[in-house]
């Protein structure tokens, strides 16, 4: 044996590219900029903690150990603006930093988390903390959890298991939770714990009007259909008429209107068919003509899911 | 005297990170896996008691950790092992069972000899712990 037996140095420079090489951060954040519409101040903002978790991972191999950084996210905004999509490619970033083990996303509300009688909650809330581990579990409308007109009421019970887990587990799993900017922002206020817990809130922002047609344009596409000129245009006005309307959803909106355009093109296609005993052909299958979206409630005054 | 049952016992104790690499090779193999616990260690025990129902759809060993620690604070002097059960047709037992907790002091089998008709001799084995009460035999 000899006495001058190598001491491991920690090295004194990291590479943050090699970093990002290796974990292929890149791809997720560019597919993310590709794949979603607008969210400029979400994307900017998950490219700061993409950031901050390369330099935590740089500093950790400098032996600079500053613990486990906290990432548990709170994200708000109005329904359909992106935040369970954001939330799966959030996942993926930590799961290729290696802050989660195995990246997958357990979304749950309420009902999976607090029981009906009493002692049914504990068990109920640890099996979902269970099955989220070394995950991310996404909370959805978190703020149903507490119940403040009902004393009794047993979602506080989930929120003190919550808590517990979130603090003494913070190397298995990432909480996010998601919801109504006011009421999360309520839900946050009376309970303070929670939000001293979560490092990361993200405001989603509503899209406009041009992000929605461009967002009704590549959902189209993904479906292996396409909307013709004037479609197009109708669909601009259906979107501008229907943001008027309570109960806009953003992109799901968008969804629905497009799953109804559809029904009634196949409808249109199989009269036009069958009244001129013709085939027909793809491009005509993929079209989605104005008065399919013209047909809408909407413009004729009604509601619209 | 350490006892040894089920896998690895013939090993140092495992470390939680060990318990986590087992745990999740089982996960990988799409067992089902389940914490129990027993303060009477006799090698034909096969009823130990059940650490809360078997875990089904856990994607990580730390749940199962998790749950191995809750149990060892309740059930401190006791042996606890964890159990991985495949469900295929055919097979459906227990393919892994290791010990992941043990007293602190073991005291032992003892070994019983029964004297029948001729000079026939029946043996059975017999741990010291058991002859306390439950709740009693350890610590």
């Amino acid at each position: 044996m000899s006495e001058h037996a190598e001491i491991a140095t920690p090295p004194t420079s990291v590479d943050l590219q090699q970093i990002l090489r290796d974990a292929e951060i890149q791809p997720v954040i560019d597919s993310l900029d590709e794949e979603l519409v607008g969210l400029a101040p979400v994307k900017a903002r998950i490219r700061d903690i993409a950031a901050f978790l390369v330099v935590s991972r740089a500093r950790s191999q400098l032996g600079l150990e500053s613990g486990t950084p906290s990432l548990h996210m709170c994200f708000t905004g109005n329904p359909g603006t992106g935040k369970t999509t954001v939330a799966m490619r959030m996942a993926e970033i930590l799961h290729r930093l290696g802050y989660v083990r195995k990246g997958h996303v357990v979304s749950v509300t309420r009902d999976d988390l607090v029981g009906q009688y009493i002692g049914h909650t504990a068990p109920k809330t640890k099996e979902v903390l269970k099955k989220a581990m070394g995950g991310v579990l996404f909370i959805d409308e978190a703020y149903y959890l507490y119940r403040p007109e009902n004393e009794r009421d047993y979602g506080q019970e989930a929120i003190e298991i919550l808590l517990q887990v979130m603090e003494n587990h913070r190397d298995d799993l990432v909480v996010i939770l998601a919801g109504y900017k006011d009421r999360m922002d309520t839900f946050f206020r009376s309970n303070p714990g929670m939000s001293s817990r979560v490092a990361h809130h993200i405001d989603f922002p509503d899209y406009t009007e041009t992000e929605l047609v461009q967002i009704a344009t590549r959902m189209v596409g993904t479906m292996n259909y396409r909307l013709d000129e004037e479609a197009q245009q109708t669909m601009a006005a259906y979107i501008q008429l229907r943001k008027q309307q309570p109960h806009f959803a953003n992109a799901r909106s968008i969804r629905n209107a497009l799953d109804r355009a559809r029904l009634r093109q196949a409808n249109r296609i199989f009269r036009q068919a069958m009244e001129a005993n013709t085939t027909v052909d793809a491009e005509a299958l993929s079209t989605i003509c104005a008065e399919d979206i013209r047909a809408s409630r909407v413009f004729s005054g009604g509601l619209d899911a | 005297m350490k006892i040894t049952q089920g896998q690895f016992s013939f090993l140092p104790d495992l470390t939680d990170d060990e318990i986590r690499a087992q745990v999740d090779y089982a996960i990988s193999k799409g067992w089902a896996l389940s914490v129990e616990w027993t303060d009477d260690p006799h090698p034909r025990n096969c009823y130990w008691n059940m650490w809360g129902i078997p875990m089904f759809e856990i994607r990580d060993g730390a749940a199962v950790l998790f749950e191995v620690n809750a149990c060892r604070k309740a059930h401190a002097e006791t042996y606890i092992k964890v159990n991985a059960f495949d469900n295929t047709r055919g097979v459906e037992s227990m393919v892994m069972s290791f010990i992941v907790q043990r007293p602190a002091i073991e005291p032992g089998f003892g070994l019983q000899r029964t004297e029948e008709h001729g000079r026939t001799i029946r043996y059975t084995t017999h741990s010291y712990a058991a002859t306390r009460p439950v709740g009693q035999r350890y610590g």
